[in-house]
């Protein structure tokens, strides 16, 4: 057994590191020194200057917006390579199906789970949507809209089977609404070229301003909320997909 | 006060998680004790942006004028979560593959590199 060795090792790490963190903390300048500015100048500025009333919005899609699309390429690329790994291999041959070995899927789900979920999947669509539109006004945005756009199929899964799973995610078309939604953003960044200004500054014209900010006032921020929406979510349905895919087995193994 | 009370929440989360990663004896458990490792990111983020009486700086409903957390902060662990998210995806099918490949899921036994 390596155990007790490696809880040695550890503690020993543990404790130095506690040290550290404690000698480290002492030496802070408490929560008073650790406060910014840039929270109050983005408090006054976000409502006059974007029209944006969600300023944690503001900062991830348009003041900081160049690395909020580092962030969503870090998404993009490893929901790739999560479908490298989990890639079929085709060179065994046979028929994929269910794996009878998984009792859990040879009971059919229930009349009240299936009119549950299925009546829940219309009132998920429609929140998820209206919490990627409304990002820019209340919190939500893009990233957390499209989880909840991506939990709609994972629903009718739990519902149905595998096989409807697959039927409404067809798989082509949300792989083109994933490759739109990364590559979008950067192109709603190329805007600002014909103006000659900075890569992903907001040269759309806002909308109305003040006390009338509508979902539509932030200028660029409600078109990357909207890719942004859409990469994620369909990058989560690829990612199910594949996931659920490992669920069956080959004909021949069973 | 809260923000060292956060501050040493921080430290303990990390410690455990830390802990359960390097004790794991199951794949799946190692990449949720990683899980943990990364919460406590967020406990330091949400500590940093911390403001005594301070709400969230959505001005919907609230004047630019009133105390507020730090947006950047909070901006910054939205990022923390989306890596979070796909960090534990990957880990999670590189796992399904060392099982499919080796048939083993505790990181003890799992040896790649056989001829």
């Amino acid at each position: 057994m390596k155990f007790p060795l490696r809880q040695l090792l550890f503690f020993v790490g543990a404790i130095g590191m506690a040290i550290l963190y404690a000698l480290a903390f002492a030496h802070l300048p408490g929560p008073e020194g650790l406060r910014s500015m840039y929270r109050d100048v983005i408090n006054l500025q976000t409502v006059e200057q974007r029209h944006i009333t969600d300023a944690i919005t503001a900062v991830n899609f348009d003041y900081r917006g160049f690395d909020t699309l580092g962030e969503e390429f870090i998404l993009f690329v490893s929901v790739m390579g999560a479908l490298v790994l989990l890639r079929e291999e085709k060179d065994q041959g046979g028929e994929k199906v269910p794996d009878a070995a998984w009792p859990a899927r040879s009971v059919p789900p229930g009349d009240a789970l299936r009119v549950w979920t299925l009546w829940m999947t219309g009132p998920v669509v429609l929140f998820g949507i209206y919490i990627v539109v409304h990002g820019q006004l209340t919190p939500g945005g893009g990233f957390q809209g499209g989880v909840i756009l991506a939990t709609a199929p994972l629903l009718i899964y739990i519902a149905e089977n595998l096989e409807v799973f697959k039927r409404i995610t067809s798989h082509e078309w949300i792989e083109i609404a994933e490759a739109i939604g990364a590559g979008g953003y950067a192109l709603i960044g190329l805007i600002a070229f014909f103006y000659s200004k900075p890569f992903l500054t907001n040269v759309i014209p806002l909308g109305p301003g003040g006390t009338n900010i509508n979902v539509l006032s932030g200028g660029m921020v409600p078109l990357i909320d909207l890719t942004v929406g859409l990469e994620v979510a369909a990058g989560f349905v690829v990612l199910l997909y594949a996931f659920l895919q490992e669920m069956l087995v080959k004909q021949g193994d069973q | 006060m809260i923000f060292y009370v956060a501050c040493a929440v921080a430290a303990w989360l990390f410690l455990v998680g830390v802990y359960g990663i390097a004790t794991s004896d199951n794949l799946v458990h190692l990449v949720l004790c990683l899980v943990v490792v990364q919460a406590s990111t967020y406990v330091l983020l949400s500590a940093v942006g911390y403001r005594h009486g301070g709400v969230a700086p959505v001005f919907a409903d609230v004047t630019q004028t009133q105390t507020t957390v730090d947006s950047v902060v909070q901006a910054l662990m939205l990022t923390d979560i989306v890596v979070e998210a796909t960090v534990v995806a990957l880990l999670l099918a590189i796992t399904v593959q060392i099982k499919k490949r080796t048939g083993i899921v505790d990181p003890n036994n799992v040896n790649l590199l056989r001829g």
